[in-house]
């Protein structure tokens, strides 16, 4: 395995610009400041009630994710970059969507294969032909990046449904702010906490025609015992709207309300944190008690705007994924700003048998999967794995892709015996509306917390860290 | 306001007082065994705190026997009792975490805070002294609780929601404690001024932090007519029914005038109100303090269902 980049010493040891005073301030401070502040930072989280829930453990309803009280830095011209990479890729990924949906531009010319989208179970036939609120699709979208080198990010994965993480981008820096001043002082650092305002203008723009001027907006979490939960109903006191339940909403005539203690309140957009198959037992899993009965014909009838719309899944399928940069091309007739991994689709043929050759080396992956589960990891798998993994990959090919094994790039991270490189990865979040895209500077840096490990998802034990943009 | 949010506002404050009135029945017991045995008789305190509790039916269906360790055990501990201390404070976080974004930060820290400290109580005390401790503790965090709400809240529909449903609970839970001792004490025939009947009707002033106003009050030993007096009637005694009433038609006002539309509950509480002005002393014990008080928790429990379904479904 190649030797992974670090964002703080670079490829040769010599500190690189946007993390030379953070490495000063390091060399100056006591050795007990960052183990004495790192407790303060937990007993704040705790406090807060910043927790989320892994499903499948029952000792653990309530966890706090590991915080890292180093920044990850990132220089202006770098951030340019990746935003501009990032509207252009969000953009494509609408317009993709609404094609999909619509006329099938990009399948009628091969683009895409049809079969990948219409036997995905995310594709959602009640769609087609359906007109969405100015033709957006993918309001809040959280793109996943990767670093390998100092020039180098790549697009790991797009997240086109719920995505979910900007609280801990916004708390990070609260608490960072509050721990660590003097550190602050000696960089120009790009806010965040304008998000909320953001998305809530984002939110305002794509309401139906119809709405009245100043549109009401609500935020609708499956409940409490959501692992995200506590994002949900931190952004809804942030952006000072409502928090729906489903049992709150009520549709009359094609028309969404809520229940309130004054009667029924009329509910013009709905910034939806559930999956598509439990918003309406009528139109999708009749098993849902989460859901509203009749939303989907108020949304079909126009009167109600949902973000992200239904059946954006389409767009963010791990086989869809390797297809990207055509589509980017297609719709925008530009070059991808954002490389992608190099990918195998284990669904053709010779890409299949490349990858059976060489599993020891390749990260393989579920094309439905998420949260980090479902997937090898060729050389920190042991031989009965891989052995089971490759009969799993030959009965259903068009299941998997297959990555090379990334060399993450890693940055300096506090761990029992002190400061210690660790992989990271970013996701930046991306709004939407009617009148422009807007991106917050930064996003979520999650950090795998053990020596080596690749994997920096929450639910396996994955931290995160404050990410910092500098101004230019 | 969403009526989920106001229902769960609601449930919150009844179950944070709800959890301190066990602690102060608890308490009253403890106090109420101190009695040497040949005073007290064949009296059994901790049956009488079961009943006070109102969950003497649930009890009985786990236990045989009321004794100190039963009693403590399912009124402070027990997860198989939904109104133990215990869950209530659990069931008050549940409630304070779906409605996050309806409290504020210092409620939040009240409530979250004494349910991270629940867990370092575990499954018991091991000590009478730990025991104490415990029980005070549990007051402090309503108090705790209570005082943030009254300092921090915007007075909005929210804190009026929230404050409806502590005065409900609190109107419930001082008449049972009269009740519940008018039944322990009254039939004794030949107690009545004795040293067993003083220190009854001392601990029920007690459980309600009432003594010494007692005295400041009225100036003389303990009657029992006077406790009663002083718990159903006077106004400026904070817990007592004149006075919760007081508060809940205030509320209800606020919320009726604040949409502007004025309801069931409005009248309903404004008519227990009333009935509480015209009541004397004499009249009530005449026509027997157990009926008056019964007719009375049936009314605050009609007044919750119509709050219930004017506002909070």
């Amino acid at each position: 395995m190649p030797v992974a980049f670090d964002e703080m010493n670079g490829a040769d040891g010599a500190v690189r610009p946007a993390y030379s005073q953070l490495s000063a301030w390091l060399s100056e401070i006591r050795p007990d400041v960052l183990d004495y502040r790192r407790r303060e930072a937990e007993l704040v989280f705790r406090r807060i009630g910043i927790t989320f829930a892994v499903y499948g453990e029952a000792d653990a309803q309530e966890r706090l994710i590991p915080f890292d009280v180093i920044p990850r830095i990132l220089a202006a011209s770098e951030w340019a970059t990746l935003a501009r990479g990032l509207e252009q890729r969000v953009k494509a990924l609408n317009l993709y969507i609404r094609d999909v949906y619509g006329r099938r531009e990009c399948l009628r010319a091969g683009i895409v294969p049809e079969d990948l989208v219409f036997q995905n179970p995310v594709f959602r036939p009640e769609m087609n032909g359906q007109k969405v609120p100015h033709n957006i699709y993918v309001h809040v979208a959280g793109v996943d990046i990767v670093r390998v080198d100092a020039d180098t990010f790549y697009v790991l994965e797009d997240n086109a449904r719920t995505p979910s993480g900007v609280s801990y981008m916004l708390e990070n820096r609260e608490i960072m702010i509050r721990l660590f001043p003097e550190l602050f002082s000696r960089h120009r650092v790009t806010p965040v906490e304008n998000y909320p305002d953001e998305l809530l203008a984002t939110l305002q723009s794509v309401a139906p025609n119809t709405a009245p001027g100043e549109p009401t907006v609500v935020l609708m979490t499956p409940g409490v015992y959501n692992s995200a939960y506590y994002e949900h109903s931190f952004l809804a006191d942030k952006m000072g709207i409502e928090l729906v339940e489903g049992r709150d909403l009520v549709v009359k005539n094609e028309i969404v309300y809520m229940r309130t203690t004054q009667g029924p309140k009329r509910v013009d957009v709905i910034y939806r944190r559930i999956d598509d198959d439990f918003i309406d037992p009528l139109a999708f899993r009749p098993d849902s008690a989460l859901g509203v009965p009749g939303l989907m014909s108020a949304y079909q009838a126009g009167n109600v705007t949902l973000a992200n719309a239904v059946g954006t899944g389409i767009a963010d399928d791990k086989a869809v994924y390797s297809y990207m940069p055509d589509i980017v091309k297609f719709f925008l007739g530009e070059e991808p700003i954002l490389k992608n991994v190099p990918t195998w689709r284990c669904r053709e043929e010779d890409h299949l048998a490349y990858v059976l050759d060489h599993l020891e080396q390749l990260v393989v992956k579920e094309v439905h999967g998420s949260g980090g589960y479902g997937m090898l990891i060729g050389p920190a798998a042991d031989k009965a794995t891989i052995a089971a993994f490759r009969s799993k990959l030959k009965s259903s090919p068009k299941n998997f892709i297959a990555q090379p094994t990334l060399a993450l790039s890693t940055c300096p991270t506090c761990v029992d015996s002190g400061l210690a490189p660790r992989h990271v990865d970013l996701r930046p979040f991306v709004l939407t509306g009617r009148d422009r895209v807007r991106i917050v500077p930064g996003g979520l840096t999650r950090v795998a917390m053990k020596a080596g490990s690749l994997v920096v998802n929450s639910s396996q034990g994955g931290g995160t860290k404050d990410t910092w943009v500098l101004a230019g | 306001m969403l009526s989920r949010t106001a229902d769960n506002l609601y449930s919150l404050a009844r179950y944070v007082e709800r959890a301190e009135y066990l602690a102060r029945i608890l308490e009253a017991t403890q106090r109420l065994t101190a009695v040497p045995l040949d005073t007290a008789g064949e009296s059994n305190e901790w049956e009488s705190a079961v009943a006070t509790a109102g969950c003497a039916h649930a009890f009985y269906a786990v236990y045989d026997e009321a004794n100190e360790e039963n009693v403590t055990d399912f009124l402070a501990f027990s997860t198989d009792n939904p109104s133990s201390i215990r869950s209530c404070f659990e069931v008050a976080r549940t409630n304070a975490r779906a409605v996050r974004t309806a409290l504020t930060m210092e409620m939040w820290d009240a409530i979250n805070g004494t349910w991270l400290e629940l867990k370092r109580y575990g499954n018991g005390p091991t000590s009478r002294e730990e025991f104490s401790r415990y029980l005070r503790w549990v007051q402090e965090s309503s108090l705790r609780f209570d005082g943030s709400a009254y300092r921090t809240m915007l007075r909005n529909d929210a804190y009026w929601f929230t404050r409806l449903g502590i005065y409900l609970e609190r109107a419930d839970n001082t008449a049972r404690i009269l009740d519940v001792k008018y039944h322990l004490l009254l039939p004794a025939q030949e107690h009545v001024g004795g040293p067993l009947d003083y220190f009854q009707w001392a601990a029920i002033l007690r459980s309600v932090s009432a003594l010494t106003s007692y005295h400041w009050v009225y100036r003389e030993s303990l009657k029992p007519w006077l406790v009663a007096d002083l718990l159903i009637l006077k106004e400026e005694m904070p817990r007592s029914l004149a006075s919760c009433y007081e508060n809940i038609v205030r509320y209800l006002d606020d919320i009726g005038s604040a949409y502007g539309r004025q309801g069931p509950s409005q009248r309903l509480a404004r008519g227990i109100r009333t009935r509480l002005q015209n009541s004397r002393m004499d009249g009530i014990f005449q026509n027997g303090l157990h009926e008056f008080i019964q007719e009375f928790i049936a009314d605050n429990n009609r007044i919750g269902q119509t709050i219930t379904q004017q506002y909070l479904t």
